[in-house]
């Protein structure tokens, strides 16, 4: 995972609330078995609408996406994170998310970047009047700037820490090998180790219970 | 302070605790399925990281494999089969397939091959797994960066969850079985009430309960939104486990079961939050709704929306009655079905089976009914027919089919056709779950089973004693 510090990018204003994840990626995506090529379900119902804000040419290049509160609401779908991201996407920026969003968003490296509501306003009033116009995200200090609008966002200080990093939930977790190590020494003996071994028949006790 | 149950699994699991960061948790035996885990084992490839235990991870097919013998002929069913299939040898772990002993729904083959043992930390990618909570362990339903995590290191971050003791009180009346005391639950706390907590059931009617109705019970905690549900391991829990084919023997049993005596939650510890049942008067529950909270008594009528709760709750009710067809005031016995399926992770085991045999046996299904038996494994398919079980469904009209999940979540041909009605032993009644536009009601297999003889919901009290046999027990 690449460490985020600062990102400036063309800011796509998408203007809807309530945007759960099935909008995000309908469910007919998720029956792929590869971890890759999703960005062509991101929005894939509005994308066949030509007017839709991705499908114009000022926006072709966004990698920060302003929209309304409750973005990423529904399913825990993580897939949703790999479209945004495979599409290019490295910030999102609403006043509210998902909570399953949010956490699968700071595991997979995609910035969720709380701002408040009137200043999320202004920002997609300075997007819509000038398209294809750049915000630059400042996850130190935590700010994000378009134009002459400087907001302050929030973000999970543990999320923020691991993206400053750019440390992957495995990669973290690896560092403590030493750790893991030392535990697997420790377990009991009698815990069970996977055999290809079915059993015979496997006994089946009779039910406590009279059939009704 | 003493601990709870949980809390005693949690702590003899963490690898590594350090302030601000979640607890870091060892993993002891990780499920692995084909829906769940391809991009896994992708991530891994991508990262060029390897499978830290192979030899703690174990792989089945279960949730789209078809139930009638031959090729899998859906291209994506294929796809996924085929892809858990290479990464299972590419990375040396034992992998159950199809029509083998030991395939089956994860959460079936899990105990059965004695691999869920009290005290442990078990994972699957998939909700169910709280099943495994029946044993005394700590199971939690994982998403796939979480299995590529689990893969990669065997722990798991996790946050700290709450505790919530469900005492479960009297003699379990006749006629009522595990599963309509956990729909009663689930009716009493709501299919939020759990979130974040950890649900310990307690209470003579769960001690009374075989390890198969303590499963019914468990596997369906996720419904009520709770991150698992565990029951203390008693002597009933021990000899199921004893003799199975990866249970300790010799000192390493005897070492295991004095371990496994202790896990129980101490006289003095606090629960966070604490309900209590009593279900020595309990009737069989079915659902109206399209949520496993929205149930009633077979006793009872279709609820009116006007007189539930909140305006949410309201809400919530005229749409599900919209969605079901169904009439305020209409008695549920009223309620006629096109289908019936018998099996799933919930109740797709020996006993359910036997259960819903008996009280087939010598009866016959009613006509324009189709009923699906699909047992849970491999394992309780063969044990089934040694018993004859299979004769008895298939004398009765019903339908016996390979082990799977089948018509639980219709991902592979099992579904059922728009508008159909179902009485479902499964535990989810969401809209389409079992086919698009199709109506769900979950019921315990004694329903399920006297449902298919009368063609409208029914229990085994409502069925004319046969000639030949004794009458049924009310
Ligand atoms: S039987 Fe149903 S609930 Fe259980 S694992 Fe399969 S699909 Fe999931």
């Amino acid at each position: 995972m690449d460490p985020f510090t600062t990102h400036t990018g063309v800011g796509v204003p998408l203007r809807r609330s309530n945007v759960d994840t099935d909008q995000i990626i309908p469910a007919h995506f998720l029956k792929r078995v590869s971890r890759t090529g999703f960005e062509d379900g991101l929005f894939a119902r509005w994308r066949e609408d030509p007017s839709f804000i991705l499908n114009q040419e000022a926006y072709a290049a966004g990698s920060v996406l302003v929209t309304g509160p409750d973005f990423g609401t529904g399913s825990s779908r993580e897939h949703a994170v790999w479209a945004l991201q495979q599409y290019g996407f490295r910030v999102v920026i609403s006043s509210r998310f998902g909570d399953i969003f949010r956490g699968n968003s700071g595991k997979g490296g995609l910035l969720t970047a709380q701002v408040a509501q009137p200043d999320v306003e202004l920002i997609l009033k300075y997007l819509e009047n000038s398209p294809g116009a750049t915000i630059t995200v400042d996850l130190p200090g935590r700010t994000v700037t378009a134009g002459d609008i400087v907001a302050p966002f929030q973000v999970d200080d543990y999320v923020a820490w691991r993206l400053l990093n750019g440390l992957d939930d495995i990669s973290l977790t690896l560092q403590h090998e030493d750790a893991i190590t030392a535990y697997e020494a420790s377990r009991p003996a009698y815990k069970p180790v996977v055999t290809a071994e079915t059993g015979r028949r496997t006994p089946i006790q009779v039910s406590t219970k009279p059939a009704p | 302070m003493g601990h709870t149950l949980a809390e005693k699994v949690w702590r003899s699991h963490v690898v590594r605790q350090a302030e601000g960061e979640p607890d870091l948790l060892y993993i002891d035996l990780h499920l692995v399925h084909e829906v769940t885990s391809p991009q896994a084992f992708e991530g891994l490839k991508v990262a060029g990281r390897t499978v830290r235990r192979p030899d703690l991870t174990l792989a089945t097919e279960d949730h789209n494999t078809p139930t009638t013998p031959g090729p899998v002929l859906d291209v994506i069913s294929r796809t996924q089969l085929e892809a858990l299939t290479a990464n299972c040898a590419e990375f040396g772990i034992v992998h159950h397939r199809r029509g083998r002993l030991g395939q089956g729904i994860v959460h079936v083959i899990g105990p059965e091959l004695g691999l869920t043992q009290p005290g442990m930390t078990i994972v699957c990618g998939d909700s169910h797994t709280s099943t495994h909570g029946a044993f005394g362990a700590l199971a939690l339903g994982i998403g796939t960066s979480e299995v590529e995590h689990v893969l990669a290191t065997q722990t798991l971050p996790l946050k700290p969850f709450k505790t919530m003791a469900i005492n479960i009180t009297g003699e379990l009346a006749a006629g009522a079985s595990a599963k309509d005391i956990i729909l009663a639950v689930i009716n009493r706390i709501g299919t939020g009430g759990g979130q974040g907590y950890v649900l310990e059931y307690r209470g003579e009617a769960i001690r009374a309960l075989s390890m198969e109705g303590r499963m019914t019970i468990c596997n369906m905690s996720i419904e009520a939104g709770a991150r698992a549900g565990m029951i203390a391991p008693d002597e009933t829990t021990f000899d199921y486990v004893k003799g199975r084919a990866h249970a300790p023997t010799g000192e390493d049993w005897d070492a295991a079961v004095a371990a496994w005596r202790e896990l129980r939650t101490d006289d003095d510890a606090v629960f966070d939050e604490e309900i209590t049942i009593d279900v020595s008067t309990l009737a069989p529950y079915v659902t109206w709704g399209t949520n496993p909270g929205q149930s009633v008594t077979l006793d009872d009528v279709v609820p009116d929306p006007a007189v539930l709760g909140d305006d949410d709750a309201r809400g919530n009710a005229e749409r599900a009655l919209e969605y079901m067809d169904l009439t305020p005031g209409t008695r549920m016995r009223d309620i006629g079905v096109d289908a019936v399926f018998l099996g799933s992770c919930t109740n797709g085991r020996i006993e359910d089976l036997r259960l819903a045999a008996d009280v087939l046996r010598g009866r016959r299904i009613a006509d324009n009914l189709r009923m699906l038996v699909v047992p849970g494994s491999q394992a309780v398919l063969e044990q089934a027919e040694a018993e004859g079980l299979d004769e008895v469904f298939t004398a009765a009209g019903a339908e016996w089919r390979l082990a799977g999940c089948s018509m639980c979540l219709g991902m592979n041909p099992d579904q059922l056709a728009p508008h159909e009605r179902c009485a479902s032993t499964s535990n989810r009644n969401f809209e389409g779950r079992q086919g698009a536009r199709s109506r769900t009601h979950l019921v315990s297999p004694a329903v399920a089973a006297a449902t298919a003889v009368t063609g409208h919901l029914a229990s085994p009290s409502d069925l004319s004693p046969l000639p030949d046999r004794t009458p049924v027990e009310v």
